[in-house]
């Protein structure tokens, strides 16, 4: 296979990566081109939200083997703000509350960081006022939240409208959902998805890392990867999705043990 | 420069205000006894009441010892090495800033402080005090039409003699504590500061402290005293060099609310701190306090304490009158080695006074923050309230965080709530700050920013900024 297309955005070789002295991605191979949404499927402990953070560069995941190139670029070597200033974006499982600084405060702060590093000058309050609430549409949030503090307070379903607000404005190139669906009721999933299927794009690629299929009922996914014990044990198109919807996912042990034996 | 920009641009700077003015000076030699107060009093022209106050400050000081209570560690001082008395010359009396020396006014204009009343935006008027002179007060003729009195001490000692005479030492008297009473003795000057009653001054009042000397100790006295349904906001500033040996900063501030008036104090100090190794810095051992007087009085402080290299001081609230009010507001934080004590007294002794703390200490590298605090509430002061929230938040592991709240009730119908947490600033926020493009050091700011909101908000805007700005330079190096 030649791996090496022009718009391979995202190419993970061999990752290997640990928590604390134990070993969880033990050999991740996955390429993602400009305009692909991706789903990262797998039971719980499998590696889906570890490779998450080691893609967004949390200090903690230490990386064991492999390499991730990015747009050309050796990622493991770029720092989590430089990663985030290269246009990688993690919406996070659990968003974390900043109390005392305004969510409109921080979001432009970010934006602001974002826009020195690419040599751009920086927006001023009231541009910046003006394409938040564009933005804010997007994903039906109250304009009263961006005055609260970040996080502080909010209910689990407007953090998660938070991080793709926030996504929404800092416009990344590559953006990881980490377990976005988890702990919203069915509604408040809808206008999630909703806002993150008008946010794909050509130029854009997205990861969606879930453990249930019908988040992907909303945003249709070009590839599913099942991960189980750390690595991508098999990759498909949609409907591998709807298979484990249907066989759950301890078929994976039988399958394994199966590519042990071929092995 | 956007606000991110100035931060940044702050966070990179070690200590900036730790150049040296090379100005001449008249300085005593080093050393204390009692010709050494004769001659300070002779130099400041002063009438012999005030000689005779200042020799009695000086014997009785003679009977107490250097206190060692405190939460702090630090080299004994020895008072007869410290020169009491620098002035820049020439020391002949000012018409008008034209005649104040260049090197001071530039001085002054590096560490970001305009004397010159044409540049100044801002309504600020400022008394700029460097080492034991003021050399200049801004304003002072504009205010005089209200009748507003700010300028140096050693003025107002000649020309509003009886107002000082009837308030000094009324609010700390000189048998108060060890440092109180060596003030007493060798104060040089400071600001003076009276509102007539029923006038709101109209302009935020500034005193600029500057340490310039070696081996210098600064000893200055503030007095303000706001008459009947007056109000006044006042504004305490201070740098110095950097040094390698320890000076020593021993001030006194009494304020007096008469009825109806408000005195809010804000306060932002940065000492020069020392060095990451705890060499040299600023011994800053203050006696700050209130006398809510009159009915309905409020007296409020706003500390912002991000320099010293070991703090000591209790902006303290005597609420006197009935119904009167004290508030105390304050970010103290500890960086490499450096050491904080500090907190407030609220004494209720009217009936339906109340109180308002709220403490915020941010410990990092291996400084220590300490809260002490006193509530008291006396017999007679029925139906008083007290609120204390005390709040701690250390960067890394070798940093200390200590609350010691003291509470004396005598009054069964006070309500007295004292709340307190600790946190450590978590690697979860600095992630989520830098996966959205900010870095680690403006991570840390925004967060210990977002800390102390509470405080910051209770500052005058200009000092909010310079509070922040302030914050992330003393954090700089903090987090690895």
């Amino acid at each position: 296979m030649s791996g090496k297309k022009e718009n391979s955005m995202l190419e993970i070789k061999g990752l290997c990566a640990s928590v604390e002295g134990t070993e969880i991605l033990r050999g991740i191979d996955l390429e993602v081109k400009a305009g692909e949404v991706h789903a990262i499927m797998g039971p719980n402990g499998s590696g889906k939200s570890t490779l998450a953070n080691v893609l967004a560069g949390r200090e903690e995941y230490l990386v064991d083997a492999g390499t991730v190139q990015y747009n050309g670029v050796d990622l493991l070597e770029l720092a989590a703000d430089e990663r985030a200033c290269e246009g990688i974006f993690l919406a996070f499982q659990y968003p974390v509350s900043i109390p005392g600084i305004s969510n409109a405060y921080f979001l432009r702060s970010a934006l602001n960081a974002i826009r020195r590093y690419r040599e751009e000058s920086e927006i001023d309050a009231v541009d910046f006022l003006e394409l938040v609430r564009s933005r804010m549409d997007l994903v039906g949030m109250d304009e009263k939240l961006l005055h609260r503090a970040v996080n502080d307070g909010f209910s689990g379903g407007e953090k998660k409208r938070n991080e793709i607000l926030q996504m929404a404005v800092l416009d990344p190139k590559l953006a990881i959902l980490d377990e976005t669906d988890s702990g919203l009721d069915i509604d408040a999933l809808r206008i999630v998805a909703e806002g993150v299927n008008k946010l794909r794009k050509q130029e854009r690629a997205i990861i969606v890392v879930t453990h249930y299929q019908r988040l992907l009922d909303y945003i249709v996914p070009d590839q599913v990867h099942v991960l189980s014990e750390g690595k991508i044990v098999r990759s498909g198109d949609k409907s591998l999705a709807l298979e484990l919807e249907k066989e759950g996912y301890s078929w994976l042990q039988a399958d394994d043990a199966k590519a042990g034996n071929n092995a | 420069m956007t606000e991110a920009e100035e931060l940044r641009e702050f966070a990179d700077r070690e200590y900036e205000f730790g150049f040296v003015t090379d100005v001449e000076s008249d300085s005593l030699p080093p050393g204390l006894d009692e010709s050494t107060i004769h001659q300070i009093s002779k130099l400041k022209g002063e009438p012999d009441w005030l000689l005779e106050y200042r020799l009695k400050a000086f014997r009785h000081w003679l009977t107490m010892e250097d206190p060692s209570w405190s939460k702090v560690e630090r080299n004994s001082i020895d008072y007869q090495k410290i020169i009491y008395y620098s002035a820049p010359k020439p020391k002949k009396t000012l018409d008008s800033l034209d005649e104040v020396d260049p090197e001071l006014l530039e001085t002054f204009e590096k560490l970001g402080i305009s004397l010159d009343e044409q540049k100044r935006l801002s309504g600020v008027a400022v008394d700029a005090v460097f080492d034991s002179v003021s050399v200049a007060t801004t304003f002072s003729d504009k205010l005089a039409e209200l009748g507003i009195i700010f300028g140096s001490f050693s003025e107002a000692v000649k020309e509003h003699p009886d107002l000082v005479r009837k308030y000094l030492g009324s609010v700390v008297p000189y048998t108060d504590n060890f440092f109180a009473a060596l003030n007493a003795a060798v104060f040089s000057d400071g600001s003076f500061c009276y509102i007539p009653a029923g006038v709101r001054c109209p302009m935020e009042l500034s005193t600029y402290f500057r340490i310039n000397a070696a081996g210098t100790g600064q000893f200055e006295r503030t007095l303000i005293i706001a008459d009947d349904q007056s109000t006044v906001s006042y504004l305490e500033g201070c740098t110095a060099p950097m040094r390698d040996e320890n000076q020593l900063h021993a001030a006194v501030v009494e304020l007096v609310a008469l009825e109806g008036a408000t005195i809010k104090y804000s306060t932002v100090q940065n000492w020069y701190p020392g060095d990451a190794d705890g060499v040299g810095g600023i011994y800053n051992f203050v006696t700050k306090r209130g006398m809510c007087k009159g009915k309905r009085s409020k007296i409020s402080w706003t500390q912002v304490e991000t320099g010293s290299a070991v703090t000591w001081k209790y902006p303290s609230c005597v609420l006197l009158g009935d119904e009167s009010v004290g508030e105390f507001y304050s970010v103290a934080l500890t960086n490499n080695m450096q050491q904080a004590d500090t907190g407030t007294k609220m004494i209720h002794i009217g009936k339906s006074t109340s109180s308002t703390i709220i403490s915020k200490g941010i410990s990092a590298g291996r400084g220590q923050n300490t809260y002490r605090g006193l509530v008291d509430v006396k017999k007679g002061a029925t139906d008083a309230r007290n609120f204390s929230q005390c709040d701690s938040m250390l960067l890394g592991d070798r940093c200390g965080a200590h609350t010691f709240p003291y509470i004396e009730v005598r009054n069964p119908t006070a309500k007295v709530e004292h709340e307190a947490t600790t946190s450590k600033i978590g690697e979860d926020q600095i992630f989520y700050c830098n996966q959205r493009g900010i870095s680690t050091e403006d991570a840390v700011s925004m967060i210990v920013n977002g800390f102390c909101k509470e405080v910051f908000s209770e500052l005058p805007m200009e000092f909010a900024v310079e509070a922040q700005k302030l914050l992330a330079v003393s954090l700089e190096g903090s987090v690895g």
